[in-house]
């Protein structure tokens, strides 16, 4: 089978999917590493079917060790590799968490620009699909507080297709957030942008800044919602029971943390006077901290009402029959809307 | 010494006695035995100009010059040794002592100090050495190696059916390491991989005030056996046998063998770091133990009883590490920080929009001071 060339209906996990096949037919140096990725496809099944294609030495199982994937990735691309390594829950990233902001963000800085470490991790986040402890967390502010990584989560098939492989091309390393609960979402995908970016000389920088792009995901003059990952879909919602009261909300999917745009944000806010922000991971110190933030330093005198943040709590993330009462869900994301429009 | 466990003389592999008398090993004599009484001056001013090199560091930071130094001092044949052996396609993954190696490695050993005056990170590029930067993280690096072996290996350098052309990975770390998460699932993943990497750990005794028996209880060359990974412990203080040991540990992982565990015993003559202070937790009495098994006399010893150690050559060397120590003093002391702006360099390859956004600023800020002055 090979990489896609016209247009298709493909859920998230499986354009992700056919986005590894299609940079690993482009770069025979992209190799992916991580536990069970091989002959069982992943235990979300997003590499079903490379390994069959590729065979194992390029759809690598590895020991169980986390840091010792990483590691050995990091070794891998000084040789000129691209491993695209999958952790494979989210709760389980922290062993390699030194090996992430002490090696794999730092190695092209302290070798004064010598070296370059295009290390993917692919960690699929995020809770509400009834899972047991470690396997729901949102980790991801961690890694865009790490000067020299690159964080992105796409939350539409598209996103995931054309982000995956703009990740891979990128000479950073990227931390590649993939919302799980999302994964068997459907939705059209055009394989032919991506790949004719790409081919251009100067295709994996376009790509990369590219990737570092928000997007307007619902247009509207009332109120902005930013959301990320999994919480976008959830603020589609939210804007659309909303749309029956006669608030216009606007909704931006950021895609990255880290760059964050600013600017689309901004201008956003700008022209909304309100802006909330939905995201899984604890509210405090999180994602939304650091946007209401921006979104002061930058839109103050346009703004209507304090930027509002709606998050999970700063309580280890709760047994799967909590979960929707721990996560943001459309009751909380509709009140934090009915308080900026108090004002 | 009656030491025991990891401090024992257990299975060492010794060519060349601390009274500076050759021994022969039946299986390791055969990997130095193409070693000239030239081969061995040459180890000889290695050893001494690296120690020439290290003296002049500690003296630097003593007057203020740089902010920390690691001294290497006693380690000198197992870097030189080990060192003696890697050709152009070998590469070598550094921890953060191992001067002599960066010296076999064509390093220009006074660029190295950039780091201990607060300049740089990273002195060289590894790519046009062979040798990777220093890493303070303690063992992190052993994985890097193994996987630059994972590499070396789908690249074919290895066992290529052309031996003088095929290469493998050395690794260097202390005994302080082995305790250390990724030092261990370096050996899993080298063993199951069989990537061509040389684990050469050396055991000075001492993780900053800790001794090697609060990291294991067993020979840290046992770590290496439990992994299925041939492992060899070398008297570090012996330069004939960590070449001898290395060379072979080397041809093995270059003929796809797989790993191989070295451990070079040896002692940290001086302290951690310019920080610490072995006087609280070490004897006078080991420290003297040591100091009559200093490598570099122990060499001369031997080289000067088979007749090959002339006088002007001793006297060259000497004067050879006076000059390298002039010349460091020197260059230190006239290097200057560039802007400080300079910190945003290379943060990312491509272009970041926040750290673009962040040095558009300071470079802003910084304007305005020189503006008003």
């Amino acid at each position: 089978m090979g990489a896609a060339t016209t247009p298709a209906t493909m859920t998230l996990a499986g354009a992700i999917n056919a986005g590894l096949r299609a940079a690993m037919e482009r770069d025979p140096k992209v190799l992916l590493m991580g536990e069970d990725i091989g002959a069982l496809g992943g235990v979300f099944r997003v590499t079903d079917g490379l390994f069959k294609d590729f065979g194992g030495d390029r759809v690598m199982d590895t020991p169980l060790a986390e840091s010792g994937i990483v590691g050995t990735a990091i070794g891998l691309a000084m040789r000129g590799y691209t491993p695209v390594v999958e952790i494979q829950f989210d709760g389980f990233i922290f062993p390699a968490y030194d090996q992430i902001t002490t090696s794999l963000a730092k190695l092209h800085n302290r070798s004064g620009g010598a070296i370059n470490v295009p290390v993917v991790i692919r960690v699929p986040y995020a809770g509400g699909i009834g899972a047991i402890e470690h396997h729901s967390e949102s980790p991801e502010v961690l890694f865009a507080h790490t000067p020299g990584l690159r964080v992105c989560t796409p939350a539409t098939p598209q996103d995931g297709y054309d982000m995956i492989q703009q990740a891979i091309a990128s000479p950073d390393p990227v931390l590649f957030f993939e919302p799980k609960a999302r994964y068997w979402d459907k939705g059209e995908v055009s394989p032919e942008r991506v790949a004719a970016q790409l081919s251009q000389p100067d295709g994996p920088i376009a790509g990369t800044l590219e990737m570092g792009k928000a997007r307007v995901a619902r247009e509207g003059a009332d109120v902005t919602l930013v959301a990320y990952g999994p919480t976008v879909r959830l603020a589609l919602q939210a804007a659309e029971v909303a749309a029956g009261d006669g608030v216009n909300v606007e909704v931006i999917d950021l895609r990255s943390l880290s760059p964050l745009d600013s600017d689309a944000v901004v201008a956003s806010a700008k022209k909304t006077g309100r802006v909330v922000v939905v995201h899984e991971a604890p509210t405090a110190y999180g994602a939304g901290a650091e946007i209401s933030s921006r979104v002061s330093e930058q839109a103050f005198f346009h703004l209507h009402a304090p930027v509002l943040r709606v998050g999970g709590f700063h309580a280890p993330y709760p047994g799967s029959k909590y979960e929707h009462d721990y996560l943001p869900n459309i009751d909380r994301v509709l009140d934090a809307v009915d308080r900026v429009c108090a004002h | 010494m009656d030491a025991v466990g990891p401090l024992s003389d257990d299975g060492l592999v010794r060519l060349l006695t601390h009274t500076g008398e050759r021994e022969e090993h039946d299986f390791f004599s055969p990997y130095a035995a193409d070693l000239t009484p030239e081969d061995l001056r040459g180890f000889y001013r290695a050893m001494s100009l690296t120690r020439a090199f290290d003296n002049e560091s500690m003296s630097l930071q003593r007057q203020g010059e740089l902010g920390l130094w690691v001294q290497s001092l006693g380690q000198e044949a197992a870097q030189v040794g080990s060192g003696a052996v890697l050709r152009g396609d070998d590469f070598a993954f550094p921890s953060y002592r191992e001067h002599g190696v960066a010296f076999q490695r064509g390093v220009d050993l006074p660029q190295m100090l950039t780091i201990f005056r607060g300049l740089k990170h990273g002195a060289w590029d590894p790519k046009e050495h062979n040798f990777h930067l220093y890493t303070l993280v303690i063992g992190a690096h052993t994985l890097h190696a193994t996987g630059y072996a994972m590499g070396m290996d789908r690249d074919g350098l290895v066992a290529s059916g052309d031996p003088a052309n095929d290469g493998a990975v050395i690794c260097y770390f202390g005994d302080g390491a082995t305790a250390q998460g990724d030092v261990n699932e370096a050996l899993v993943f080298a063993s199951v991989y069989n990537a061509p990497v040389v684990f050469f750990c050396q055991n000075n005794q001492w993780a900053i005030s800790e001794p090697t028996t609060r990291q294991t209880k067993v020979p840290i060359a046992d770590r290496g056996r439990g992994h299925g990974i041939p492992s060899i412990r070398v008297d570090g203080n012996d330069v004939i046998a960590s070449y001898a040991v290395t060379n072979w540990a080397m041809q093995y992982a270059r003929s796809g063998g797989g790993p191989v565990f070295v451990e070079a015993f040896t002692y940290r003559m001086g302290a951690h770091t310019t920080s610490d202070d072995p006087s609280k937790y070490r004897s006078k009495a080991d420290e003297a133990y040591w100091a009559e098994r200093d490598p570099i006399s122990r060499l001369a010893t031997y080289l000067e009883s088979i007749g090959e150690l002339p006088a002007n050559f001793v006297a060259e060397v000497e004067e050879e590490g006076k000059a390298l120590a002039r010349r460091t003093r020197e260059e230190v002391r006239s290097w200057e920080p560039g802007p400080s702006v300079g910190f945003f360099d290379h943060a990312y390859a491509a272009p970041h929009a926040t750290v673009e956004a962040e040095r558009a600023w300071y470079e802003r800020f910084e304007g305005s001071f020189v503006e008003a002055h």
